[in-house]
C-alpha cells in the first residue's frame, strides 16, 4: 500500500510541473507589455520598469519560468500589489474558507447522490425512481448561481430562516453554530448539480451491477434484499462511482467560484475574480497553481481509496 | 434514421425538450424582426417596473430598460456564444484528437500527456487564468470556454480515430499511395464527424452555462451589451428589491439547459440499443408469478415440479422457455436435466427458487412443491429463508458468480450467518471447515483470498462449499463444471457424488453433457425447446434411448466424460421458443418426421420408470 501511494505521488510530479508550465504559458499570453497591462496606461514609466524587474520580465521566458518555479518551491508566490501582502498568505487563508464550503458540498453531494441513485435503481420505474429522476434532471439543469440567488430570496429574505450571505455574522458571530447557519445555503446550492450527476451515475452503475451473476448468487444464498442492494450491489457499484466522485470534486471546486460570489463567501474563487478585475496577475497565477495542485493531490486520495476498495487493482 | 426519429418522438420528454429548444432558437433568430423596444435605451424614470405592466410585458430593470427585449437579445447572444464555443472547441479538439490518434507513437504520447494535464485542472481555474491573461470581455470568455473544452473533444475523438486508423480501408488507402492529409480528410474524417456532432450537441448546453457563468462573474460580456449571464449578474444587486429582474434571465437559462438535457437524454436512449431491448432493467428479488390455477401435488419426492411454465416477455414477444415441465427428485437421488443451450433447462432450475431475472421472466403456471409446500408464489420472506438454507444452488461460472470484492471466507460465512444467528468468529471457523470439506488445501489462508486469486477449479469448490454451508436438502447445480478442464471436472463430480452419499442430498444436475450424466445421475430428463421429451433411469436411457433426439445426443458423445462439448453435431438449430411450431418441436431436425408429428400436441407417454414424447419412438417402452 505504502509503495502504491509513493508511486502515485511520484507520478503526480510531472502533472504538477505541467500545471505550472501551462499557467506560465497562459500568463505569457498577456498582450503587449504586461507591466503596462497590469498597471494600466496611466502608470509612470518608473513604476512600469520596477514592475518589470519585480516580475523578472527583462529575462528570457525559460529563465523566468525557472525563477518563478524556484520561488514557489520555497513558498514565495510573490506579492499581491492590490492587497500588498504575500500571495501565498492570502491564498491559504482564502482557500481555507473554500475548503469548508466545497468540502461540505462534496460530502453532501456524495452521500445524497449515492443514496438517491441506489434508491432509484432499487425501485426502478417506481414512483420514487420517477421522482428522483425528475429532481436530478432539474438539479443538473439549474445554474448554481441562479439557484443560490433563489435560495437567498426564499430562505433568507422571505422566510428569514438563514442569513443572506457571508461566512460569519458581523456582530457576535464566529462560533460553530454561526458558521453552520451561514454554510447551509451555499453548501446546498453548490452540491445540487454534482448530486444530480452522481445520482444519475450511481443509478446506472447499480442497474449494471444488479444484473450481474454474483447478485443472483447472493440472492440464491438467501441474503436479505436490503443487504443485496446496500451491501453486495453498492460495494461493486462503488468501483465505478468513486472515479466520478473525483471528477465531481473538480466541478464542486469550480462551482464554488459562483457560489462564493452569490453568497459573498470569503473564498479563493471570489479572490480570483476580484484579482482578475483588478489585474492582480500574481495573485491569479499563485491562486490557480495552488488550487490546481491541491486538486491533483485530492485525486491521489481518490485513487488510493479506489485501490483499497478493489483488491483487483494491482498496488 | 426514421426509426431513430420515431423512438425520439415516442419519448415524450425528449420531444418536449426538443420543442422548447426549437422555440427558443426560433425566437432568437427572429428577435431583430420583432417589434421590441430597444434593449439598451435607459429610462431611469421607469426603473423596476413589475412584469405584466402595460408596455413592459416582463417589466424593466434597474436602468428602466425593457426586460422582454433584453431577454430576447440576451438569449440570442448567449446561444450564439455557447454554440460558437462548442463549434470552436469541437473543431480544434477534433483536429488534435485525429492527429494524435492517426499518427500515434510519440506525437500521440506528447499530445495526450498535455491533454491529461489540462484535464487535471478544475475547469474553471483554467478559464479564469485565460480570462485573466486576455482581460475580461465576451470574446475572451468565449475563447476561454472553448479552450477549456478542447481536451474533452481531443480525448474522445482520439479514441475513435485510433479504432478507425487500424481498419483495412485505411491501410488500403495507404498502400494506394495516398498522403496522410488526404487519408485524414477522405477516410478518417467522414467516419469521425457523426461522433463530433453528437459530442458537440451534448456539450452545447454546458457551454451556454459556462459562458453565462463567466458573464455572471462580470468577466464576459461588458455593459451595455448583455447576455443572459450578465443580465443575471447585474440583477443580483437588486435581488431583494426587484426579484423579477433576476428570475427572468435565470428562468431562461434553466429552460434552455433543461431542454437541451432532455433532448440529449432522449437521443442517448434512442441510440443505446441496450435500453431498447429492456436489458438495463434490474431483476427483482424474486421472479414475478402470474398464474391462474395451481396444480395439486402428485407423487412424492422432496421436490416436485408440476406443469411449471416460465416465460420471457420482451416487448410484444413471448418466449416460452419452460413449457409445462413436471419432475421430481427424492432424497439422496441425483436427477440430471440435459439439453442444448436454450432448451430451458437452466430456466427450469432457476424458476424453482424464483431466481429467474424478472423482468423479463414471469412464471405463468405450475407449482414447485418442496416437502408439500408450493414455492411458486410463496412470499418473498419464505423464499428467502429457504434459499441457500434448504435448497442451494451451484452456478456455472464461479468467476462471475462469486462477489469479486469480498474474500471467499467472508462470502461463505455470510451464507451461514444469513440463516443462523452465530457469531462472526464461529461462522468463519465453519467457513474454513467447509473449505476443507471440499478439499481445498490450506483452507485457512485460502479463506482470506479474493475470488480472482483462485484458480477456476478452486473457485468452483468454493461455490460448492457455499451451497453446502447450511446442509441443504437439495442442491441445484447449473452446469457447474462447464467452465473447467477435464481433470478438474472429474474431481468436482466425484466430490459432489461423495457429498451426496455422505449427506443424503438430493441433487438436480443441469448439463449438456451426457458423459457427466452417466457419471453422476440416477435418472435423467431430456429437455428440448422448453419441454421434457424423454425421462428415465440413466442406464436404460443411455442403452436404449427412446426419443430420436436423445439418440442423436448420445451418438455425438464420442467417449463418456470427456470435458466440454457442444451439441453442434446435430444438424439444424433448436427452434426459437417465441415461434414454436405445432406438434413436435424437433420435427424439422428429425429424420423420422411425418405429417402426423406436426399435426397437434404430443403427450409425454409414461411406461414404468420411463417416459417419452414422440409418435414414433426408437424403442417401445414397456
Ligand atoms: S414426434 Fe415425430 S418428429 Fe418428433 S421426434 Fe418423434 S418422430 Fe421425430
Amino acid at each position: 500500500m505504502g509503495g502504491y501511494i509513493l508511486k502515485r505521488l511520484i507520478s503526480a510530479v510531472p502533472v504538477l510541473l505541467g500545471i505550472t508550465v501551462i499557467v506560465f504559458a497562459i500568463m505569457a499570453l498577456i498582450p503587449g507589455d504586461p507591466a503596462t497591462a497590469i498597471l494600466g496606461s496611466y502608470a509612470t514609466p518608473e513604476n512600469v520598469a520596477k514592475l518589470n524587474r519585480d516580475l523578472g520580465l527583462d529575462q528570457p521566458a525559460v529563465t523566468r519560468y525557472f525563477i518563478w518555479l524556484g520561488n514557489m518551491l520555497q513558498g514565495d508566490f510573490g506579492r499581491s500589489f492590490a492587497l500588498n501582502r504575500p500571495v501565498l498568505d492570502e491564498v491559504v487563508e482564502r482557500f481555507n474558507a473554500t475548503l469548508i464550503l466545497a468540502g461540505t458540498a462534496f460530502v453532501l453531494c456524495s452521500l445524497l447522490g449515492i443514496l438517491a441513485g441506489v434508491v432509484s435503481a432499487a425501485r426502478q420505474y417506481g414512483w420514487a425512481d420517477k421522482a428522483i429522476t425528475f429532481a436530478v434532471l432539474l438539479g443538473i439543469s439549474i445554474p448554481s448561481f441562479f439557484l443560490g440567488m433563489m435560495m437567498i430570496l426564499i430562505f433568507a429574505v422571505n422566510l428569514r430562516w438563514l442569513p443572506v450571505s457571508g461566512m460569519y455574522a458581523i456582530y457576535g458571530g464566529g462560533d460553530f453554530p454561526d458558521l453552520l447557519r451561514h454554510l447551509t445555503m451555499p453548501a446546498l446550492a453548490l452540491a445540487v448539480v454534482a448530486t444530480g450527476v452522481i445520482a444519475r451515475l450511481s443509478r446506472s452503475a447499480m442497474l449494471e451491477v444488479l444484473r450481474q451473476d454474483f447478485i443472483r448468487t447472493a440472492r440464491a444464498k438467501g441474503v436479505p434484499e436490503r443487504r443485496v442492494i446496500w451491501g453486495h450491489a453498492l460495494r461493486a457499484a462503488m468501483v465505478s462511482i468513486i472515479p466520478v466522485l473525483g471528477i465531481q470534486a473538480g466541478f464542486v471546486l469550480s462551482g464554488a467560484v459562483y457560489i462564493e460570489i452569490v453568497f459573498q463567501w470569503p473564498g479563493v474563487g471570489r479572490m480570483l475574480v476580484d484579482a482578475i478585475l483588478k489585474r492582480d496577475i500574481l495573485l491569479v497565477q499563485g491562486g490557480v497553481v495552488f488550487v490546481a495542485a491541491c486538486y491533483v493531490m485530492f485525486n491521489i486520495v481518490v485513487d488510493v481509496a479506489q485501490s483499497l476498495l478493489d483488491p483487483r487493482i494491482k498496488t | 434514421m426514421t426509426r431513430f426519429l420515431k423512438l425520439l418522438i415516442r419519448n415524450r420528454l425528449a420531444a418536449l425538450g426538443g420543442a422548447v429548444i426549437l422555440a427558443v432558437v426560433v425566437l432568437a433568430l427572429i428577435t431583430p424582426l420583432l417589434p421590441l423596444q430597444a434593449p439598451n435605451v435607459t429610462n431611469t424614470a421607469d426603473r423596476f417596473i413589475r412584469p405584466f405592466s402595460p408596455g413592459h410585458l416582463l417589466g424593466t430593470d434597474h436602468l428602466g430598460r425593457d426586460l422582454l427585449s433584453r431577454l430576447l437579445w440576451g438569449t440570442r447572444l448567449s446561444l450564439a456564444v455557447g454554440a460558437s464555443a462548442a463549434v470552436i472547441a469541437a473543431v480544434i479538439g477534433a483536429a488534435v484528437g485525429i492527429v494524435a490518434g492517426y499518427f500515434g507513437g510519440r506525437i500521440d504520447n506528447v499530445i495526450m500527456r498535455l491533454v491529461d494535464m489540462l484535464m487535471a485542472f478544475p475547469y474553471i481555474l483554467l478559464a479564469l487564468a485565460i480570462v485573466a491573461a486576455l482581460g475580461p470581455g465576451l470574446m475572451n470568455a468565449l475563447i476561454a470556454v472553448a479552450a477549456v473544452n478542447v481536451p474533452f473533444f481531443a480525448r474522445n475523438i482520439r479514441g475513435i480515430t485510433v479504432g478507425i486508423a487500424g481498419r483495412e480501408f485505411v491501410d488500403a488507402a495507404r498502400l494506394a499511395g495516398m498522403g496522410h492529409g488526404r487519408i485524414i480528410l477522405f477516410e478518417i474524417l467522414p467516419n469521425v464527424v457523426p461522433v463530433i456532432v453528437i459530442a458537440m450537441s451534448t456539450t452545447i448546453g454546458w457551454m451556454i452555462l459556462e459562458t453565462a457563468g463567466l458573464s455572471f462573474l462580470g468577466l464576459g460580456s461588458q455593459p451595455p451589451q448583455a447576455d443572459l449571464g450578465s443580465m443575471l449578474g447585474e440583477a443580483r444587486a437588486a435581488l431583494i428589491a426587484a426579484p423579477h429582474t433576476s428570475v427572468v434571465p435565470g428562468a431562461m437559462i434553466l429552460a434552455i439547459v433543461m431542454g437541451i438535457n432532455l433532448l440529449g437524454d432522449g437521443v442517448r436512449d434512442a441510440l443505446d440499443p441496450r435500453l431498447r431491448s429492456g436489458a438495463l432493467t434490474r431483476p427483482m428479488p424474486a421472479t414475478s408469478v402470474r398464474r391462474e390455477t395451481v396444480p395439486a401435488p402428485q407423487g412424492g419426492g422432496v421436490l416436485q415440479l408440476a406443469d411449471l411454465e416460465t416465460r420471457f416477455e420482451i416487448g410484444p414477444r413471448i418466449y416460452r422457455a419452460v413449457n409445462k415441465v413436471s419432475l421430481e427428485v427424492a432424497p439422496g437421488e441425483c436427477l440430471g436435466i440435459i439439453g442444448e443451450s436454450g432448451s430451458g433447462k437452466s430456466v427450469t432450475a432457476l424458476s424453482i427458487m424464483g431466481l429467474v431475472a424478472s423482468p423479463p421472466g414471469v412464471i405463468t403456471g405450475g407449482a414447485a412443491y418442496y416437502r408439500g409446500d408450493d414455492l411458486i408464489g410463496a412470499p418473498y420472506r419464505r423464499l428467502r429463508s429457504l434459499r441457500g438454507d434448504r435448497i442451494a444452488y451451484i452456478f456455472q461460472d464461479p468467476q462471475a458468480t462469486l462477489h469479486p470484492l469480498y474474500r471467499v471466507g467472508d462470502q461463505l460465512a455470510e451464507a451461514i450467518r444469513v440463516h443462523h444467528s452465530i457469531s462472526r468468529a464461529e461462522a468463519e471457523d465453519r467457513a474454513i471447515d467447509l473449505l476443507t470439506a471440499v478439499r481445498i488445501p490450506n483452507a485457512e489462508s485460502r479463506a482470506r483470498a479474493y475470488p480472482h486469486e483462485l484458480s477456476g477449479g478452486m473457485r468452483q469448490r468454493v461455490g460448492i462449499a457455499m451451497a453446502m454451508a447450511n446442509d441443504p436438502d437439495i442442491i441445484i447445480a447449473d452446469e457447474p463444471t462447464t467452465a473447467l478442464d477435464v481433470t478438474v471436472q472429474a474431481q468436482i463430480l466425484s466430490l459432489l457424488d461423495d457429498l451426496r452419499r455422505e449427506r443424503g442430498l438430493a441433487i438436480i444436475f443441469i448439463t449438456h453433457d451426457f458423459g457427466v450424466v452417466a457419471q453422476l445421475c440416477d435418472r435423467v430428463a431430456v429437455m428440448y425447446a422448453g419441454r421434457i421429451v424423454e425421462e428415465g433411469p440413466t442406464g436404460t436411457v443411455l442403452d436404449a434411448p427412446a426419443h430420436p433426439y436423445t439418440r442423436r445426443l448420445i451418438a455425438c458423445v464420442p467417449e463418456l466424460g470427456q470435458g466440454r462439448r457442444r451439441l453442434e453435431a446435430i444438424p439444424g438449430l433448436p427452434p426459437a421458443v417465441d415461434r414454436l411450431p405445432a406438434g413436435c418441436a424437433f420435427a424439422p431436425r428429425c429424420d423420422k418426421a411425418r405429417d402426423a408429428c406436426t399435426a397437434g400436441d404430443i403427450a409425454l407417454e409414461r411406461a414404468g420408470a420411463r417416459a417419452v414424447r414422440c409418435l414414433f419412438p426408437e424403442e417401445t417402452l414397456t
